[in-house]
């Protein structure tokens, strides 16, 4: 329940971080923390356009989306409290359900019948597809260092393996989920958000035709997309058994320092050429893979 | 709650409601009487002939189910039915065990939903085809039945491979039922040839079989592998029975047989038909003691290579119904990734692995055969439709026709793997079995494991890659084409059927604990693997979680719609065109196309799927281009290799040889001359 309540609470301020980030660092005075909110409360109020061409599935994907990254977040743990929701393989459930929501924002995309949006969605699903195998090595990787194979097992589980080089799967795990998190949610250097062509964007060219509420109800999916994510990498590098405020206070920093590195990344970063981000994408994998191939050579001399 | 919800089953509740006592012979011959029966569809008027075909197979189905639930809720664990074979007077046991049991309910389930379906698919051509016609379809969709159903349950050779061929003729006659097409005649004759192939194959294990135990059945194969070789003999079997499964690289069948058969049978061929590969598998592997690490490692990779080419080849395909072909190939892999981790628990006595792999594959079989079945009988409606299979041509059904495109929007859902959908079940059942087995395997084996996790997890991207295509661009934005736009929804009677596979579709999916543990005691009785409740103990609550979540999902859903509805109603709403980026004329045809979303993904796979762009170059000096035209297509690569390739040598071999056939009469009587000089002459110097 905790971990629940302290995504919610993350997921507010989370996209103000990231703005004030990049004001500070461009030199601008710039908006307040809750601009964003702000923003997503005016969307609300507006009235909504829908394009002629579109039909059902316009109208359900935001919905849709929406509460396939509440179930996921249902799973995540928070240090020594389990998840809402655990059960062995629940990670498994979690990357199949963010799929589902994903699935029907590439298929809105369809409905209206844009080439742009068509352009959009078919880098979505390509390169959603080409991450999808980095999570479960990594998932993979854990659940051979613990022995366990649910999040909250796991993560409770994490730093009290007896084994010595916790660290470095800790930080692997932490650099991992950040990747993973930026591919999810498209962010430099796969895709900026804030680009102004069409031509030359992912997520953005997607919601394209969307108005009011279902705009609203987009943006507050990605904001939750990034808290699940950044309570995942509390959970890696935070010792489960420590005192419960200081996880509290830990897990706020580490928000915030997820946010910082995405300000910073959008602030310095260019984007990557479209045709290098397969290429990109596939070296997490392969990271991914590092950790594995340690943990195997490790477990091999441990236990002979 | 949830917990009390996984124990009381639908098998416990079933147990209570049927009383069956011992009545093996009166029923072997009230299934024998059903045979006949099918005989009348021949003698009755062409209007009534569905019915009675309707008839026939309801009564089939209902002695046969009534065999299923013997079995499964029977503490006897198999039903035996001896009989006399008419005319050859051959006394034949026929066994129903829990194995069997379980594919005659899969059967039952897509045959009957396949045969309600087909009386609104064929009524186009009632016109057209005469009464005979439309008997020997009929007739050879319930022999097709038949056949299947004595598969199941044939346990000696040779009647098994009278079965067998049975069941390849039938299906043969059902593809080419629009045989004034050459192609389609070509296309069934091609996939005859290819059946036989794999017949003789069966047939050559066997006869080995039966030159070392002198017995030609299943049951003598637990002798034989005692004391010989596995290896060899198994692959024989698994090259017999792959090429009806479908795996790479003996699926080449497949993809040409599916798009030529009318929409029901390719939904009963892809849903159940090629699954009789997979239970020959499963039945010889019932036998196997020895060899069991590199059988199962050799199934593990065989399926690994067929779940991701048959999706990579999916991908790039026009064609709808040759699309879910190549899914067809791809499931078929997802199942045998969970037999060979199955075989590989086997192999390491590792229980757990075991039951959860070959509970997935079974698992699987049934959903497969649920979603892959809707998927084809809605592509069939929306060929009947607007008559074109190409996914270009169309666009913008959603609005047109409905209630199919709902339909196949729940059918890739599934077949994704997406939850609160059945794939989704199955395929977290065999995860589940992977990421168990690693903390607990060797090196050699993690790595296997690994590989099989990676490329499940690929194979589920890639398909949400498809089917956000397939759908998208068949079904969503504005119709690319005149066929397209000039769609009407078709009838309530192939409407109907299909939202039976759904109502399962979706009960597996948030019910799954009901279907999973008799799975489980399926999986753990045939193949006598220990440590069935202690497995079931650990994954039904996982199940039930999932079940539970999958409620919250919905209920999420359903109140966030509600208050978007009560939401929208306060607020301005209006319509408009779609965000041309300042462009004012928007035309159907600059829409994104199923080559052009497929782009990306073709640029990186084009080694394994050798893409071929089909446009003439403009030239330096044509300063003013002409108009031209560009296509793009992919051929199966093993297609050409395996197929095309050999036919074309020996049939040019042939084609030399047949310079001696000239046609004229004097020729042949020099050559008998020729002849009769030889066997003179050989004779003479006592050769022959």
């Amino acid at each position: 329940m905790a971990g629940l309540i302290m995504i919610l609470i993350s997921a507010m301020f989370f996209p103000g971080m990231i703005l004030r980030t990049k004001s500070i660092a461009s030199g601008r005075k710039g908006p307040g923390i809750f601009q964003p909110l702000r923003d997503a409360g005016v969307l609300v109020r507006k009235g909504s356009v829908f394009s002629t061409t579109t039909g059902l599935i316009t109208q359900i994907a935001p919905v849709i989306s929406l509460a396939s990254v509440i179930c996921a977040a249902l799973v995540v743990p928070f240090g020594h409290q389990e998840a809402l929701i655990h059960f062995e393989g629940d990670f498994i459930f979690f990357a199949y359900i963010l799929a589902l929501g994903r699935f029907f924002m590439i298929i809105a995309a369809l409905d209206t019948g844009s080439a742009f949006e068509g352009m959009g969605a078919s880098r979505e699903a390509f390169f959603s597809m080409l991450i999808e195998p980095a999570f479960f090595i990594l998932m993979a990787t854990f659940s051979m260092f613990t022995g366990l194979v649910s999040f909250s097992d796991i993560f409770s589980h994490f730093f009290i393996t007896g084994n010595h080089y916790v660290l470095i799967f800790s930080i692997i795990g932490f650099y991992l989920f950040i990747q993973t998190a930026l591919i999810e949610n498209s962010r430099l250097p796969v895709d900026d958000p804030k680009t102004h062509l069409e031509l030359t964007m992912i997520h953005e060219v997607m919601i394209l035709d969307y108005s009011g509420l279902d705009k609203a109800l987009i943006h507050i999916t990605t904001w939750l997309k990034f808290a699940v994510y950044g309570s995942l990498m509390y959970n890696v590098i935070v010792p489960a058994g420590w005192n419960i405020f200081l996880q509290i206070g830990l897990f706020i920093a580490v928000q915030a320092l997820f946010a910082i590195i995405v300000g910073f990344l959008e602030s310095f970063r260019a984007r990557n050429k479209m045709n290098k981000n397969p290429k990109f994408i596939l070296t997490i994998s392969a990271i991914a893979l590092i950790a594995f191939a340690v943990i195997l050579i490790l477990n091999l001399n441990l236990n002979p | 709650m949830i917990h009390s919800l996984c124990y009381s089953n639908i098998f416990i509740l079933l147990r209570a409601q049927f009383k069956i006592g011992d009545y093996p012979a009166m029923n072997i011959a009230l299934f024998f009487i059903v045979l006949i029966l099918s005989f009348a569809l021949f003698l009755v008027p062409k209007i009534l002939k569905h019915s009675t075909a309707l008839f026939v197979l309801a009564a089939g189905i209902l002695i046969t189910t009534g065999w299923s639930f013997e079995v499964l809720l029977g503490r006897s664990g198999e039903l035996r039915l001896e009989t006399v074979v008419p005319l050859i007077g051959k006394t034949v046991t026929l066994v129903v065990d829990s194995l069997s049991a379980f594919f005659i309910l899969v059967v039952n389930i897509t045959l009957l939903v396949g045969l309600i379906y087909a009386s609104g698919y064929l009524k186009p051509y009632y016109q057209s085809k005469n009464a005979l016609r439309f008997s020997i379809h009929y007739f050879s969709y319930l022999w097709l039945y038949f056949s299947m159903v004595l598969v199941l349950i044939t346990r000696d050779g040779l009647s098994f491979l009278i079965v067998w061929e049975i069941m390849a003729l039938s299906s043969f006659m059902l593809v080419i039922f629009d045989a004034e097409d050459t192609s389609i005649m070509k296309t069934g004759i091609s996939y005859l040839i290819q059946m036989h192939v794999g017949m003789f194959f069966l047939m050559f294990a066997f006869l080995i079989l039966e030159h070392e135990t002198g017995e030609m059945s299943f049951d003598a194969l637990g002798g034989y592998f005692r004391d010989h070789s596995n290896l060899l003999l198994f692959i024989l079997f698994f090259i017999g029975f792959g090429i009806k499964a479908g795996f790479i690289p003996l699926h080449t069948w497949l993809p040409q047989a599916h798009p030529a058969a009318p929409s029901h049978v390719s939904g009963v061929m892809s849903g159940v038909m090629i699954k009789m590969g997979i239970y020959g598998i499963m039945r010889v592997l019932l036998f196997v003691s020895h060899d069991l690490m590199q059988i199962g490692i050799l199934i593990l990779i065989v399926s690994l290579v067929s779940g991701l080419l048959g999706v990579m080849m999916a991908i790039v395909q026009h064609d709808l119904k040759r699309l879910l072909a190549y899914h067809s190939i791809e499931n078929i892999g997802i199942i045998g990734i969970g037999i060979g981790l199955g075989v590989i628990g086997l192999a390491t006595g590792n229980n757990a692995l075991s039951i959860l792999g070959f509970s997935g594959g079974l698992l699987h079989v049934l959903n497969h055969s649920l979603f892959k079945s809707l998927l084809f009988f809605s592509a069939g409606s929306v060929y009947t439709s607007i008559h074109t299979r190409n996914i270009e041509k169309m666009g913008g059904l959603m609005k047109r026709m409905p209630y199919t495109s709902v339909l196949f929007l729940i059918g890739s859902l599934a077949i994704c793997g997406l939850p609160p959908f059945n794939g989704f079940i199955s395929e977290y059942i065999i995860y589940l079995g992977m990421f168990r087995d690693l903390p607990v395997t060797g090196m050699h084996q993690s790595i296997l494991v690994l590989g099989s996790i990676v490329g499940l997890s690929l194979i589920g991207g890639l398909a949400v890659f498809c089917f956000t295509k397939a759908f998208g661009i068949a079904f969503l934005g504005e119709p690319r084409s005149q066929h397209s736009s000039s769609a009407v929804e078709v009838g309530k009677v192939m409407i109907f059927p299909q939202l039976f596979s759904v109502a399962l579709i979706i009960l597996i999916g948030v019910a799954s604990p009901w279907f999973v543990r008799p799975v489980f005691e399926i999986v753990s009785s045939g193949f006598g693997i220990e440590g069935m409740s202690g497995v079931a103990e650990s994954t039904i609550p996982g199940l039930s979680k999932i079940s539970l979540i999958s409620g919250v999902f919905i209920m999420l859903v359903l109140a966030l719609s509600l208050y978007r509805q009560f939401h929208l109603k306060s607020v301005k709403v209006s319509r408009g065109p779609t965000w041309g980026c300042g462009y004012t004329a928007p035309d159907p045809k600059q829409q994104y196309t199923s080559t052009s979303f497929a782009y990306n993904y073709n640029h990186l796979a084009k080694p394994v799927i050798g893409t071929k762009k089909m446009m003439p170059e403009i030239m330096e000096e044509e300063i003013f281009p002409e108009e031209r035209s560009f296509s793009s297509a992919s051929d199966d690569v093993f297609q050409k290799v395996i197929i095309d390739k050999p036919a074309f040598l020996v049939s040019s071999l042939l084609k030399k040889i047949a310079v001696m056939q000239t046609g004229k009469v004097q020729h042949y009587i020099l050559y008998a001359f020729i002849f009769m000089l030889i066997v003179l002459l050989l004779t003479w110097l006592n050769i022959i």
